[in-house]
């Protein structure tokens, strides 16, 4: 072994020294291996994620001699003598380390955690030198580290404020409507948390994926064996003919039609056909272009016009048109509802794939334990997984456990599999542990995204205002395997309407399938799509009947006595016109004042655009029970098992905090047990926004009965305080103390002295043949004020603020209500202006834009608080109900500041301009 | 192999005896490079102290060719050189900025390379050295085409000499992109303009990145301003100026779009200049 002082060349592994936070290591390694690397996989540091490997995200960032630096970009060699800084030591070894991470716990600036450690590395550096920077220094300073969580703005109050912290308030009594910070912050700022690329059991192998380089071909494998002798290090290799069980999955058993690996012919780019596992050297060092498969390209369908013709060839045999489900909602005659309107307006929109840009790349590992298979990995959807790995292993589920990690952000797309049947079979037949990283690149061309869309809406009013009918014409390109299209055809008929009372209705979808990348859920199930179409139509509606946008809405808002265009009369709880209406001093305002701005400005013009959104909690007409189990301790702390996995949204936080209000306990005294398969009952999949409302139910629940247990066993009344201090509980009634020695108290099956589980389940009912039914047995609601200023001249939209007006039922925490609004609002924001998924072309984060830390405004959240009947102390779901109007009321903006509309999104700079110079052509740009 | 010299001599035995790819900020070398393994020879540059920091030089400026786009930003440096700090703060993000150097960014020859248009409109030139010796070329004449240039294997771009020429001249640079940060142009220009005390142009240089396959001079603009009052230079900007322009249609931009939005990014450098 050479050292770097010699002469300088080397091969094979280095010793170098440096010190990282504080301390003096010396590590023996190649050169070339990447700082990032070498911090978590030799030396442990697992706080510094891992989001790209390319520079294009930051999550990476550790301090390099003080300053900032993509750990993914510097070589070992080039830190020999150096100071490396990461998130594990920022408070000793920076100056603002240990108050950054406590402002970022205060603020709420740490959702999922992935960008966490770069974000806070980043601002350290900043702060280090400048204690008061401006909104703008901070930008800069964080500019460089991607979030798709939080829409940055409290990472950004969180580092201005970070000498200026509010003081802490430690009340105790209710916790429900409290700010309490997010009980599983504390791993994350300090880089302890465990995602999924984090653990590595020892004599772990890796495990690389071949994917298809073509949207669609035959594949034929070469000499399989004379590479594997050829490879030292590789172990073995898996393809079709290794799947034991069945080779076929999807998260809808009905429709499941993706194999694990395809057996001759791979229908998308992307798509893996066989799986290569070794010692982890061999298989990072390998070079999967070397891998003997052959590919012949065939014609391939990527187009949903193409697709839906009848001589198309049919992707799979039994779903002719390339059709995989139509959707249908169909309430009284849609055409004589058109004819009886005054006013008509008509418009198409079409929208591409989206990506869902979680800073956490899928991974995870497997490991056989005799006769079970135990998967560890990130998931939105334990119960799922193990369902679908147990048939793909041929083996009954109770043998599988599936461990949940942290997951690094979800948004949809980690409810289907993605590492998950690639490593249990690996672990399965080869009997150690094996593990996979999904890179950005694989992460990006394999997993699901949003649905393209291609849509068609009519929509009729009466000369004052009121609704008559809208016709509602869309279709999803799926993709090449089912995923979540069945759900997008579904959901999308009973929402296409909005919160409004639109008597004669049709919404019609299709699920179509190419030979592109799947689509599947994302945050809104296609609703964000539909929202753009039917949002805009109503301002066109607006316009014609010279209502003001907002007043038309509020005109036809839903109530509680208007059917739903399912013939569902929701009663108590609907909040939309609350929503509009709290906008309404903000919208008067602005409308005035960009009114002024562009009669004095040409180059620059501003407008201002609204939008409403509805979103039904939970799966839609399905049942999907959550189970929570809540036990007693012997030492007098509770433990609380909920299986709905934190995706960064807060479940972990919300539902402790309404569990706790229900046993009347102060939420310090819980313990969180996380959504392992083998030890915490079902609770659902972490989406359809269903979370704070049916887990959170169940939780409530399961409280309200470990209460009235624990005062059965004490003999005290329903109104007794229980003091939870330690072994033995202090049950206090109005004259008298009764202790209650928990050791005395035989334990139970789970082994705690007090067991309550609860099982809820949302109350709905089918939809009928034209989708007339309960959906949903809670709806969010909500609205959103864009404002934005356009460069006339280079078709650029710069979004100056957002205000957020949304009818949660009860805001549980509203520090997370308000992350999830700002998140949405950053997410729907890049949905209207930037973002758009080429497969084959993008597949990275430089080319695939996510807005940044300088592309979000100011977003102003209003909470209307219309308790649901339902809901635990009356709250709604929010996480995709956030998303929702952003764009639409982006694009209404457009519209009033230019007069023009987008056939096709986003409204990139290009669009835009070609836009505004056919409108100037025709003579009808707004003066 | 992984060969990190300790001198510039010792860099250039290397780089004659090896086939091999240079390895300075890695800002460029590790994207590039994805999930495959390192096949090639690699030369660390990045302990070679000696081509680090600005210095003057007899009627010139030397940038030594490891300087960071941070110390450009960091050093004070006459008036001319505010094109070249602007773009250096557009390039990538902090941590880019933190370890990407001038002469990875120009040997990189990426068509979108932010600090190509300065330097081309500040009459930069490279300092290429081999153990052959030391030879200087034109940046305009050293970029050849996407992603190509003149350095030979065995040469180490050393160093970027900016003539005094515009010392006192007035600059600027603007960036069009879809957002904010980390964000690859679609348009950038730079602009240097020298005007006399009655406030006309006495010489001028408009560069163009981003919108052919090499950042282009737009010659017959620049001696179009000559003799203008620079307050005025901008309306004096027609699309025949930017006919030397091949823009592409990619991901981020048509090439119709990017032809006419570079027209106003010209006008707006040019107001930035006044």
């Amino acid at each position: 072994m050479a050292t770097t002082s010699e002469i300088g060349v080397h091969s094979g592994t280095i010793s170098i020294s440096f010190a990282v936070n504080g301390r003096k290591v010396t590590v023996s390694t190649p050169p070339s291996r990447r700082l990032s690397r070498l911090l978590r996989e030799d030396l442990g540091l697992t706080g510094t994620k891992v989001g790209c490997d390319a520079g294009d995200c930051g999550a990476c960032s550790v301090l390099l001699d003080g300053e900032p630096v993509c750990s993914c970009l510097v070589a070992a060699a080039q830190i020999e003598n150096c100071q490396v800084t990461t998130v594990e030591g920022l408070e000793q070894c920076s100056r603002s380390g240990g108050r950054l991470q406590k402002s970022f716990l205060i603020h709420g600036a740490a959702q999922c955690g992935a960008c966490t450690p770069g974000m806070l590395v980043s601002a350290a550096a900043l702060l280090d030198h400048n204690p008061n920077p401006t909104e703008n220094e901070v930008m800069d300073a964080i500019g460089g580290v991607l979030c798709r969580c939080t829409g940055y703005r409290k990472i950004i109050a969180a580092v201005a404020n970070a000498y200026h912290m509010p003081v802490e308030r430690l009340d105790g009594g209710q916790n429900v409507g409290k700010r309490v910070p997010r009980l599983d912050g504390e791993a994350k700022v300090r880089g302890h948390e465990i995602f999924g690329a984090d653990e590595l059991p020892s004599g772990c192998l890796g495990l690389r994926a071949i994917r298809s380089p073509h949207h669609h071909a035959r594949f034929r494998f070469e000499d399989i064996d004379a590479f594997v002798l050829k490879h030292p290090g590789i172990k073995a290799i898996f393809t079709a003919k290794d799947v034991p069980g069945k080779n076929r999955y999807g998260v809808i058993p009905k429709f499941a039609d993706q194999p694990v690996f395809p057996e001759h012919e791979a229908r998308f780019r992307g798509e893996a056909v066989a799986a290569v596992v070794g010692d982890a050297v061999a298989v990072e060092s390998l070079d999967v272009g070397d891998f003997p498969v052959s590919w012949e390209e065939v014609p391939a369908i990527l187009e949903l016009e193409t697709a839906l013709a009848h001589d198309t060839a049919r992707i799979h045999e039994d779903r002719a048109e390339n059709v995989l489900v139509r959707g249908r909602v169909v309430r009284r005659d849609v055409e004589r509802g058109l004819r009886e309107s005054d006013l008509t307006a008509e418009l198409e929109v079409e929208t591409g794939f989206i990506e869902h840009a979680y800073i956490e790349p899928e991974a995870g590992f497997a490991r056989r334990v005799g006769d079970q298979i135990e998967i560890q990995a990130c998931t939105q959807s334990p119960y799922m997984d193990r369902a679908d790995i147990a048939a793909i292993l041929g083996i009954p589920p109770e043998n599988v456990r599936i461990i949940p990690t942290a997951v690094g952000g979800g948004f949809g797309s980690k409810l289907d599999l993605s590492v998950q049947p690639f490593i249990a079979l690996a672990a399965w037949k080869l009997g150690v542990p094996v593990r996979m990283v999904y890179s950005r690149n694989e992460s990006m061309m394999s997993t699901t995204k949003r649905h393209p869309s291609r849509i068609k809406v009519r929509g009729g009013c009466k000369r004052d205002g009121k609704l008559v009918a809208l016709d509602f014409a869309a279709d999803f390109n799926t993709g090449a395997y089912s995923s979540w299209g069945p759900t997008v055809a579904g959901r999308v008929p009973v929402h296409a309407s909005g919160p409004y009372y639109v008597p004669h209705y049709r919404a019609l979808t299709k699920a179509v399938h190419t030979n592109l990348v799947p689509a599947g859920a994302f945050r809104g199930f296609g609703v964000p799509q539909a929202t753009i179409a039917q949002e805009q139509l109503y301002d066109e509606l607006a316009e014609k009947a010279q209502i003001d946008p907002l007043e038309f809405r509020i005109l036809n808002a839903l109530d509680g006595k208007t059917p739903t265009v399912t013939g569902q009369v929701l009663g108590e709880g609907v909040g939309i016109r609350a929503c509009f209406e709290a906008l309404r001093p903000a919208w008067n305002n602005s409308r005035e004042a960009t009114g002024r701005f562009n009669f004095s400005s040409t180059r620059l013009r501003r407008g201002v655009g609204i939008a409403g959104m509805w979103y039904g909690c939970g799966n839609t007409s399905l049942p999907n029970p959550s189970t929570v189990r809540v036990g007693l301790k012997p030492d007098g702390r509770i433990a609380l098992h909920q299986g709905a996995v934190d995706i960064g949204q807060g479940s972990n936080t919300i539902v402790a905090q309404i569990c706790a209000d229900a046993v009347g306990a102060p939420i310090e005294v819980f313990d969180l047990v996380s959504g392992d398969t083998a030890i915490t009952p079902d609770c659902g999949k972490t989406s359809a926004s269903r979370q704070t409302f049916v887990t959170g139910k169940a939780a409530q629940m399961a409280g309200s009965q470990l209460r009235k247990r624990i005062l059965a066993l004490a003999k005290g009344c329903e109104c007794a305080v229980i003091h939870f201090e330690d072994a033995e509980l202090i049950v206090e009634e109005e004259n008298r103390n009764i202790p209650l020695a928990l050791r005395d108290v035989p334990m139970d099956q789970y082994g705690y002295v007090v067991t309550a589980e609860v099982t809820f389940d949302p109350p709905t009912k089918p939809l009928d043949e034209n989708g007339q039914g309960t959906p949903y047995a809670v709806y969010g609601f909500g609205a959103h004020m864009a404002e934005i200023e356009v460069d006339v001249e280079l078709g650029t939209i710069r979004v100056l603020k957002v205000t957020a007006a949304h009818d949660v039922g009860r805001a549980i925490n509203p520090t997370l209500i308000e992350g999830q609004i700002e998140g949405g609002v950053a997410q729907g924001l890049g949905m209207a202006l930037m973002e758009e998924f080429f497969p084959g072309k993008n597949e990275n984060l430089h080319d695939y834009l996510i807005p940044s830390a300088g592309d979000i405004p100011p977003i102003e959240s209003i909470l209307i608080e219309d308790p649901s009947p339902i809901g635990p102390y009356g709250a709604k779901g929010i996480g995709e109900q956030a998303v929702i109007p952003t764009a639409p009321a982006i694009l209404n903006a457009l519209y009033h500041a230019l007069g023009i509309r987008l056939r096709r999104i986003p409204a990139t700079p290009d669009r835009v301009r070609t836009a505004i110079i056919a409108s100037q052509k025709k003579g009808d740009v707004r003066g | 192999m992984y060969i990190r010299p300790r001198s510039v001599a010792e860099a250039l035995s290397a780089l004659s005896t090896y086939p091999s790819q240079i390895l300075s900020g890695g800002t460029d070398f590790f994207p590039s490079l994805g999930d495959r393994p390192i096949r090639e020879t690699v030369v660390d540059v990045s302990a070679l102290h000696e081509l680090q920091g600005i210095f003057r030089a007899t009627n010139e400026m030397r940038i030594g060719g490891l300087t960071t786009w941070t110390e450009i930003i960091r050093t004070p440096l006459p008036r001319c050189f505010d094109c070249l700090k602007v773009a250096a703060r557009e390039i990538g993000s902090i941590q880019i900025q933190n370890r990407g150097t001038i002469a990875g960014n120009l040997c990189n020859a990426s068509p979108a390379a932010d600090g190509v248009p300065p330097l081309l409109a500040l009459d930069a030139e490279v300092e290429l050295t081999s153990s052959e010796g030391v030879r200087r070329i034109p940046l305009s004449e050293f970029i050849v085409g996407n992603r190509k240039t003149l350095r030979r294997a065995d040469e180490l771009l050393t160093a970027v000499v900016i003539p005094d020429t515009f010392r006192d001249a007035s600059s600027s640079f603007v960036k069009l992109g879809v957002r904010r940060y980390l964000v690859i142009s679609i348009s950038m220009v730079a602009a240097v303009v020298l005007v006399d005390g009655a406030g006309c142009v006495t010489a001028a240089r408009v560069t163009v990145g981003s919108c052919s396959a090499v950042a282009q001079r737009l010659r017959s603009l620049e001696q179009d301003l000559i003799g203008m009052p620079v307050s005025n230079c901008d309306d004096r900007v027609k699309p025949h100026h930017l006919s030397v322009l091949s823009p592409i249609d990619d991901v981020r931009a048509t090439a119709a779009y990017r032809r006419e939005a570079s027209i106003r990014l010209v006008q707006r450098a040019l107001q930035l200049c006044t």
